[in-house]
C-alpha cells in the first residue's frame, strides 16, 4: 500500500493537471446529464386516462453538479498521491490497527455495555428495542460470517434458514403447544437439516453459480410459505405466537390460576418493560453463544479447513480437505444459527409473515458481512449498528437507506475489498511468522 | 389442441424476452467469468425508459405506432446503453483481478443500487401504460375455445428473430465480434495480440444493455404495467435460461431462454400459476446439479 502511494506521486508531477482533470470530470458530467435526464428529469405520474411526466430539471443539473464536482475532488485527490477515497478510508484502517492489541480489552467493554444498556439512565423502550433489533442482525451477521467469512460461500439466501427458524416455532407453538425453549433446538436443527439439503447438491458448483442458487433457494421458499395456505396461512402468516418465559415464568400481568408470573416471583411491581428487557437479554444471550462458537470453531481443525479453503480450494483438494463436506459443515452450521435467530424473531414480534423473509433481508445481512469486512467478528457489530440504526436518524435515512448501502456495496469492493474491518489473516499462524500474502494484492 | 397451441405461443413470446436477456448475462460471462447481478435492473430500465419515452411521444403527438415504436426502441436502446457502459465502467472495471467474490459482491450492491434509484426517482407505485398495439389474429371456432396471437406477440417473435439475425452477423462477421471472441478464449492473450480489451468489454456491456432494453420494451408492451422491482425476478430467470442453454454461449442463451418460456406457460396452463415461479429456479438447481455445463455449453476446467 505505502509502496504503491509512493510510485504514484513518482510518476505524477507535484500540482494538480487542471486540464486533464477538467477534462476528466466534464466527461463525467457528460455521462451523468445523459443518464439523469430521462430517469431523474422525467417523472411519470399518473394522471386522468393514462400516464403524465412531470419535468425536474433542477435536479438533474443539481445531480450533473454533483458528478462534476465529485469527479474534480477524485482527481485532485489523486494527483495530491492519495489513492481516491480509498484514502480517506486509511484513517479506518490505522484506527484498526492501533485499537488491534486492545481488541480484547474492546470487545470486553462492548459486552459489558450491551449488559448495562437496558439499567441505563437513558434506557427506555425503545431503545432497548432498537438494541434488540441490532442484536438480531448482528446475529445473524455472525452467522453467515461463518458461511461469507470463513469458508468463502457466498450465500444470498440466508434469509430462508432465517424464514424456515421462525416459521418451525411458530408451527410447532401452534400445533403441538409447543414453548420457545423446547422449540429453539428443533428449529435450529430444522433449519441445519435444510442447509444439508439444499447444500448437499449445489456445494459443487462454483462459488457464484452458488450464490444464484441460494438465490433461487430463498425465493421458493418465501413462495411456498406464501401460497401454501393450509400449513402457512399464506401472506396473512401466523399471529399469537407465544412469548418467551423465564424458568416457566410468563411476563403476564395476571397469569393463568397457579402460575407464578415474573413481576411476582420476584417482588416487583408489574411493569410491561420487564418482558422487552428480557428479549433483549435473550438475544444479547444467543448471540454471544454464536461469537463464543465461531470464535472457537476457528482455532479446531474444521475451522481452519474453511479458511483454507476459502484461500484456495485446489490446494486444500490436494492435501486431502474434502471440500464437499467441509462446506457443508459451514452451510449447516450458518443455517443453525439463522434459524435461532429465526425462533427469536417469531417469538418476538409474535407475528410472522413471508413478507419478513424477502431478498432485500438476505442483501441486508450480506451488507452487514460485507462491509464489516468478511471473516471479522467486531466488523459485523459496527456494521450492523450502522445499518440499523441508520434509518432511525429520520424519515429520509429510510427512504435512501438501500440506495446508500447498494452504493456502499461498490465502493466498499472498489476500495476496500476486504471491508472497513479486514479480517482475513488465517486465525493460525506457523511458528508465529506473517502469513505470505496477509493485505497484500489478492490472485484473481 | 388449441390450449396447447395457445400456451406455446404464450410460451415462444415471453422465452424470447428471457432469450434476450440471457444473451446479455451469457456474452459478460464469456469474456470475464462474472455474473453481473445488475443486468435485470439494466432490463427495468429499459422498461422505464421505454414507458417514459411513449409518454413524451404521446404528448408530442407522434402516434403513429409503428414510428412511435421505433423512436421507443432506438431512445430505450441508447440510454439504457449508456446505463450499462456506467455500471461496468465504474462497478467492475476497477475490481478486475480482484479476489473472486469482489466483482458479484459489487453487482449486488449495483442492483440494489440501480432498484431504488429508479423507485426514489420514478416513485414505488406501478406505472400502466395505455395498450399500444391492440388486437390480434383469432383462430378456432367462435363460441368453442379460440387461440389468440395478438399483434404484440407478433411484434416480439419477429423482432428477436431480427436481432437474433443481427446479432449474428455482428458477433460472427465484424471485427469487433471477432475481438469479443478473442477475449472470450483468452482475454491476456487477446490484449497481447493487439485487441483492445477494455474497449471490447465495454461494448459488450453495451450490447447487453441494449438488448435488455429491448426485451424492456416488449415487457412493457406485452404486459402493459410495469414497477420498479420487475428486474429482480426476470433477471434471475434470464440467468436460468442462460445457465440452461450453457453459460457463454450465445445461441445457447437464446434456446435456453425459449425453453425456460415454454417450460413457465405450460406449468401455468396445465398445473399451478402459483408455483411457475417455483418451476423455473427448480430448473435451474437440476441443470447445475445434472447438466454444468448446460444444453450447448462448453466444460470448463479449473486450472491453478
Amino acid at each position: 500500500m505505502a509502496g504503491r502511494v509512493l510510485a504514484d506521486r513518482a510518476t505524477v508531477p507535484t500540482g494538480i493537471d487542471w486540464p486533464r482533470a477538467l477534462k476528466e470530470s466534464g466527461l463525467a458530467a457528460f455521462v451523468a446529464f445523459v443518464l439523469f435526464l430521462p430517469l431523474i428529469g422525467m417523472q411519470t405520474v399518473g394522471i386522468e386516462g393514462g400516464l403524465g411526466l412531470r419535468y425536474r430539471m433542477d435536479w438533474v443539473l443539481i445531480g450533473t453538479a454533483a458528478v462534476f464536482v465529485g469527479r474534480l475532488a477524485l482527481a485532485a485527490g489523486r494527483t495530491v498521491g492519495l489513492e481516491g477515497i480509498g484514502a480517506a478510508l486509511a484513517p479506518a484502517a490505522r484506527a484498526q490497527a492501533l485499537i488491534a492489541p486492545y481488541g480484547k480489552f474492546l470487545a470486553i467493554a462492548g459486552v459489558a455495555f450491551a449488559f448495562a444498556l437496558p439499567f441505563m439512565p437513558f434506557a427506555n423502550r425503545y431503545v432497548v428495542d432498537i438494541g434488540t433489533t441490532v442484536l438480531i442482525y448482528v446475529m445473524l451477521g455472525w452467522g453467515l460470517n461463518i458461511v461469507v467469512g470463513l469458508a468463502g460461500l457466498l450465500d444470498l439466501g440466508y434469509v430462508a434458514f432465517y424464514a424456515v427458524g421462525a416459521y418451525s416455532f411458530a408451527l410447532f407453538a401452534q400445533w403441538f403447544e409447543l414453548g420457545f425453549w423446547v422449540s429453539l433446538p428443533i428449529a435450529g436443527a430444522l433449519a441445519a437439516l435444510f442447509g444439508i439439503l439444499l447444500g448437499f447438491p449445489v456445494l459443487r458448483l462454483r462459488g457464484d453459480y452458488l450464490a444464484i442458487v441460494t438465490l433461487g433457494f430463498g425465493e421458493i421458499v418465501r413462495i411456498i410459505l406464501l401460497n401454501w395456505y393450509a400449513v402457512t396461512n399464506g401472506p396473512n402468516g401466523i399471529s399469537a405466537i407465544p412469548r418467551p418465559s423465564f424458568f416457566g415464568m410468563a411476563f403476564d400481568r395476571s397469569p393463568p390460576e397457579g402460575e407464578t408470573a415474573f413481576h411476582e416471583f420476584f417482588g416487583l411491581s408489574y411493569s410491561s418493560l420487564h418482558r422487552v428487557a428480557f428479549l433483549y437479554f435473550l438475544i444479547l444471550f444467543l448471540a454471544l453463544i454464536t461469537n463464543a462458537f465461531v470464535l472457537r470453531i476457528r482455532k479446531l481443525p474444521i475451522g481452519r479447513a474453511w479458511e483454507a479453503l476459502r484461500e484456495d480450494e485446489i490446494a486444500c483438494r490436494a492435501l486431502g480437505i474434502n471440500p464437499t463436506s467441509t462446506k457443508l459443515t459451514a452451510f449447516a452450521l450458518g443455517a443453525m444459527f439463522g434459524g435461532f435467530a429465526g425462533s427469536f424473531f417469531a417469538t418476538r414480534q409474535g407475528f410472522i409473515s413471508p413478507e419478513s423473509f424477502t431478498f432485500i433481508e438476505s442483501a441486508l445481512v450480506l451488507a452487514i458481512v460485507v462491509l464489516g469486512g468478511m471473516g471479522s467478528q467486531i466488523g459485523v457489530v459496527f456494521a450492523a449498528m450502522v445499518l440499523v440504526l441508520l434509518p432511525e436518524f429520520g424519515r429520509e435515512f429510510e427512504q435512501y437507506r438501500m440506495l446508500l448501502f447498494g452504493a456502499a456495496m461498490v465502493m466498499i469492493m472498489v476500495w476496500r475489498p476486504r471491508g472497513l474491518f479486514a479480517h482475513r489473516e488465517p486465525t493460525i499462524r506457523l511458528h508465529g511468522r506473517a502469513p505470505i500474502d496477509a493485505g497484500g494484492p489478492e490472485r484473481p | 389442441m388449441l390450449y396447447f397451441m395457445q400456451q406455446l405461443i404464450n410460451g415462444v413470446t415471453l422465452g424470447a424476452m428471457y432469450g434476450l436477456i440471457a444473451i446479455g448475462y451469457s456474452m459478460v460471462y464469456g469474456i470475464i467469468g462474472m455474473i453481473n447481478f445488475a443486468h435485470g435492473e439494466i432490463y427495468m430500465i429499459g422498461a422505464f425508459l421505454s414507458i417514459i419515452s411513449f409518454t413524451l411521444l404521446g404528448m408530442l403527438g407522434i402516434t403513429w405506432v409503428p414510428l412511435a415504436l421505433l423512436i421507443v426502441l432506438l431512445i430505450a436502446m441508447a440510454f439504457t446503453s449508456m446505463y450499462g457502459w456506467t455500471v461496468e465502467r465504474l462497478a467492475y472495471r476497477p475490481l478486475r483481478g480482484s479476489f473472486r467474490l469482489a466483482p458479484l459482491i459489487s453487482a449486488i450492491g449495483m442492483s440494489i443500487f440501480l432498484q431504488n434509484y429508479v423507485q426514489l426517482t420514478q416513485g414505488a407505485n406501478v406505472k400502466p401504460l395505455r395498450p399500444v398495439v391492440i388486437g390480434g389474429f383469432v383462430f378456432g371456432d367462435p363460441g368453442g375455445f379460440t387461440v389468440t396471437i395478438s399483434y404484440v406477440q407478433i411484434i416480439i417473435i419477429l423482432l428477436t428473430l431480427i436481432l437474433m439475425i443481427a446479432f449474428s452477423y455482428l458477433i460472427g462477421r465484424t471485427p469487433l465480434g471477432r475481438a469479443q471472441r478473442a477475449c472470450q478464449q483468452d482475454l491476456l492473450m487477446a490484449g497481447l495480440c493487439g485487441v483492445n480489451v477494455d474497449r471490447t468489454i465495454s461494448l459488450t456491456f453495451v450490447m447487453g444493455a441494449a438488448l435488455a432494453a429491448v426485451a424492456g420494451v416488449m415487457a412493457t408492451l406485452y404486459y402493459g404495467v410495469i414497477d420498479f422491482f420487475i428486474g429482480f425476478l426476470a433477471g434471475i430467470k434470464a440467468f436460468t435460461a442462460a445457465v440452461l442453454g450453457g453459460i457463454g454461449s450465445i445461441p445457447g442463451a437464446m434456446l435456453g431462454g425459449l425453453t425456460l418460456g415454454m417450460v413457465e406457460a405450460f406449468w401455468s396452463g396445465y398445473f399451478s400459476i402459483e408455483y411457475k415461479d417455483v418451476a423455473s429456479f427448480s430448473i435451474l438447481v437440476l441443470v447445475l446439479i445434472f447438466l454444468p455445463t448446460g444444453l450447448l455449453g462448453r466444460p470448463e476446467i479449473e486450472k491453478v
